[in-house]
């Protein structure tokens, strides 16, 4: 079984692969049940590493290609660890027009890192988005789940206080 | 049902969530008890009331009252005021023209007035979360009637004969389609609604899910049954939290009545519906590439034909229709084709739901009869463009349509009108955009947004979007040259014809379209080195 090492450089069993197990054998009489499982394991892990993906090739009896080839068509999906809140600034149009790049210039001097660049602290990860279908808010941007409208760049300090 | 003297409904769609709409709601409910009117006025959340821009949005019937912008502070104002005593507080009401004479009328503002309301019938009116509120309001009489009264034969005829056209931006006659499945001899077929909805600027489906799910339940069943389906899945965006879960809540309500699930209304037909979720990608809205998806593979879209119509989902019949489309299927039953060819156009009857975004007053979520103007929505519904600016380009269609100059605003708004001027009616996402944007700088938002979407199959689309981005980007940097605008019509003009599917074909539609009518500006870029709004830094 698959370990991890947590800080303190102790061997720890980690019990979130039982769970994917789990996750494999609910899904996996249905067709289509791949990205049904992605979902849901990357909502375990995080992220999709690639012991994850094979273990889920594996389980599939599909090759693990395939499964790389999906968890990277989507943008939903993520092979590499985000920071603990996600922040998606929308980039559709309707925002665009209505001052979004302001919004990611604001964010990116403010948390110091490029767009899809996470903080040292690992606190955040920015990334930008295609329409989130809250246009009539626009610029809009999600932290998390928590969608945000008519975002003033001024106000950012404070929206990301409640983020620690 | 119990009855009360009045209802106050507050939308509970996205955009008034995310304006703090629960604390209204919960602030009503708790000034409602406190004023001791509890048995009298009934507070319900509804579905998206469509001036999404201003919400929180309150109406309080039997009067019809809108109030907008209303926050919880406000709420011990309109329980005093207007629950118990019976006058509406002014200072909230939405688009009272005649207030400042000091006299309030309380016409419904134009914003509503334009509107015709066959799709939206119910978003904003009921619960969405409970049947019976939907049944109360005509809900699976049209399922009943097609199980009980019609063959699938006498179903497909009816919708044909409607001339519903699909809303999902091919416009094809959903009657039609219907009838390639029905036609097909399989094992088992299916019928997928697409609830992708990635064109950017657009949130119609959204709104519907939210406000009236058993709408689209019913309409899928209906076509289940005029095409001998017994199973649909729903493929809806995984950002539309609170449209899956009022859809799953809705599925299961209607599998509790017997209106999902084996031997419905004892007529021997069965059917029932399974919720997917999207995991981001623009092109699975397209249908073959969701398909792709529907299997779990890389969202590709198929070489067509075959269609999905005759070979589709694990390679079986499938029905692929829009959210807008299948909400437009009971009413037709209902009422019948002559109804429904009684609104819109000759050649596009109904009406459309549009979202209204960008510079204009009055955002959010409208439907009106085909037909009508570029002009009257903008300026009418829309109530013009804010801040004394002017009008610059409104966008039809989406990022995959055209853009329009003011001399083209009276353009009739169909599926046969825009084309014509060179745009496209598409999912009917309409930006407007204003005088203080540079023309380059939005065309450039557009492509960039292509190149990140190309799912790069084919050439056409992958290396076109690539290069019609970069063409773009050189003229906003400055470093524009002449030459390249027609290099950039030429390989439009590639794109469009060689492209695998609808993403690369409509990529080029918008830039087409700029070059023809702001190419001046273009030129101002390349050869003036100048940026006429100030926007690109040379
Ligand atoms: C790139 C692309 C994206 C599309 N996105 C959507 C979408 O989000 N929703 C939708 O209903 N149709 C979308 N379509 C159109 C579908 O392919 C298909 O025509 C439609 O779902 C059929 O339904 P209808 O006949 O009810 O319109 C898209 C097409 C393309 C080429
Ligand atoms: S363009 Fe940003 S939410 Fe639609």
């Amino acid at each position: 079984m698959p370990t991890a090492t947590c800080r303190c450089g102790e061997t720890i069993v980690d019990d979130r692969w039982e769970k994917l197990d789990e996750i494999i054998e609910k899904h996996r009489a249905k067709q289509g049940a791949l990205i049904p499982i992605l979902h849901e394991a990357q909502e375990l892990f995080g992220c999709l590493s690639e012991d994850v993906q094979l273990k889920v090739a594996h389980a599939l009896g599909i090759s693990p290609a395939e499964v790389y080839g999906v968890a990277t068509f989507y943008s939903f999906f993520t092979l590499k660890p985000r920071g603990k809140h996600k922040i998606a600034v929308c980039l559709g149009t309707a925002c665009y027009v209505r001052g979004a790049s302001e919004l990611v210039r604001a964010l990116k001097e403010e948390l110091g890192v490029e767009v899809n660049g996470t903080t040292k602290d690992g606190r955040f990860t920015l990334e930008v988005v295609r329409c989130l279908g809250a246009c009539g808010l626009a610029p809009v941007m999600m932290i998390g789940d928590n969608v945000y409208g008519r975002v003033k760049p001024e106000k950012i300090p404070e929206i990301l206080k409640e983020y620690q | 049902m119990e009855f009360y003297r009045s209802h106050v409904l507050v939308c509970g769609g996205t955009p008034c969530v995310l304006e703090g709409c629960k604390a209204v709601r919960d602030a009503l409910i708790s000034e409602v008890r406190r004023a001791g009117l509890a048995g009298e006025v009934k507070v319900v959340e509804t579905g998206c009331l469509g001036p999404c821009d201003m919400g929180p949005i309150v109406v309080v019937y039997p009067e019809g009252i809108t109030y907008a912008r209303v926050g919880v502070k406000d709420v011990p104002v309109i329980v005093e005021e207007h629950l118990l005593k019976g006058r509406a507080v002014d200072r909230l009401v939405l688009g009272t023209g005649a207030k400042e004479k000091g006299v309030v009328s309380y016409e419904r503002p134009p914003y509503f007035e334009l509107q015709q309301r066959i799709v939206l019938r119910n978003c904003g009116m009921i619960d969405p979360d409970s049947i019976d509120e939907y049944i109360a309001r005509d809900g699976y009489r049209a399922l009943a009637k097609c199980l009980t009264e019609m063959t699938p034969g006498e179903v497909i005829d009816a919708v044909k004969e409607s001339g519903l056209l699909g809303r999902g931006g091919a416009a094809f006659p959903t009657g039609v389609k219907w009838s390639f499945t029905a036609r097909a001899t399989a094992n088992q077929k299916y019928v997928v609604c697409n609830a992708d909805e990635g064109e950017p600027g657009t949130f119609k489906d959204r709104l519907i899910l939210e406000g009236d799910p058993h709408s689209i339940i019913e309409g899928m069943a209906i076509a289940g049954y005029a095409v001998g389906a017994d199973k649909g899945f729903i493929y809806i965006r995984g950002e539309y939290v609170l449209s899956i879960e009022r859809l799953e809540r809705a599925i299961q309500k209607a599998r509790e009545y017997g209106l999902l699930g084996e031997d419905i209304l004892g007529s021997g037909f069965d059917f029932d519906i399974e919720v997917r979720k999207g995991a981001g990608a623009y092109v699975c809205g397209e249908e073959t590439a969701l398909i792709e998806s529907m299997e779990g593979d890389r969202g590709e879209p198929r070489l067509k034909p075959p269609y999905p119509g005759t070979c589709g989902l694990w390679g079986k019949p499938t029905v692929v229709n829009n959210v807008e489309t299948l909400a437009n299927v009971p009413p037709i039953i209902l009422n019948g084709p002559k109804w429904f060819r009684g609104f819109g156009t000759e050649r596009c009857p109904g009406t459309k739901v549009f979202t209204l975004t960008g510079d204009v007053n009055n955002k959010g979520l409208i439907e009106v009869p085909m037909g009508i103007t570029l002009r009257q929505v903008i300026y009418e519904i829309g109530g013009g463009i804010p801040g004394g600016r002017a009008f610059k380009i409104a966008q039809t269609g989406g990022t995959s349509g055209g853009c329009l100059p003011k001399e083209l605003l009276d353009v009739p708004m169909d599926y046969f009108s825009l084309p014509e001027a060179g745009s496209a009616l598409g999912s009917g996402a309409l930006l407007i955009v204003d005088d203080s944007h540079c023309i380059v700088d939005i065309a450039r938002c557009f492509m960039k947004f292509f190149k990140h979407e190309s799912c790069g199959k084919c050439v056409p689309c992958r290396e076109g979007t690539d290069r019609l981005y970069e063409i773009v980007d050189k003229v906003a940097q400055g470093n524009g040259r002449l030459e390249d605008l027609d290099l950039a019509l030429e390989l439009s003009r590639v794109m469009q014809v060689a492209s695998l599917c609808g993403l690369g074909q409509a990529a080029p539609l918008s830039l087409m379209t700029i070059l023809q009518y702001f190419g001046d500006e273009f030129r101002e870029h390349i050869v003036g080195k100048t940026c006429p709004a100030g926007t690109c830094g040379f």
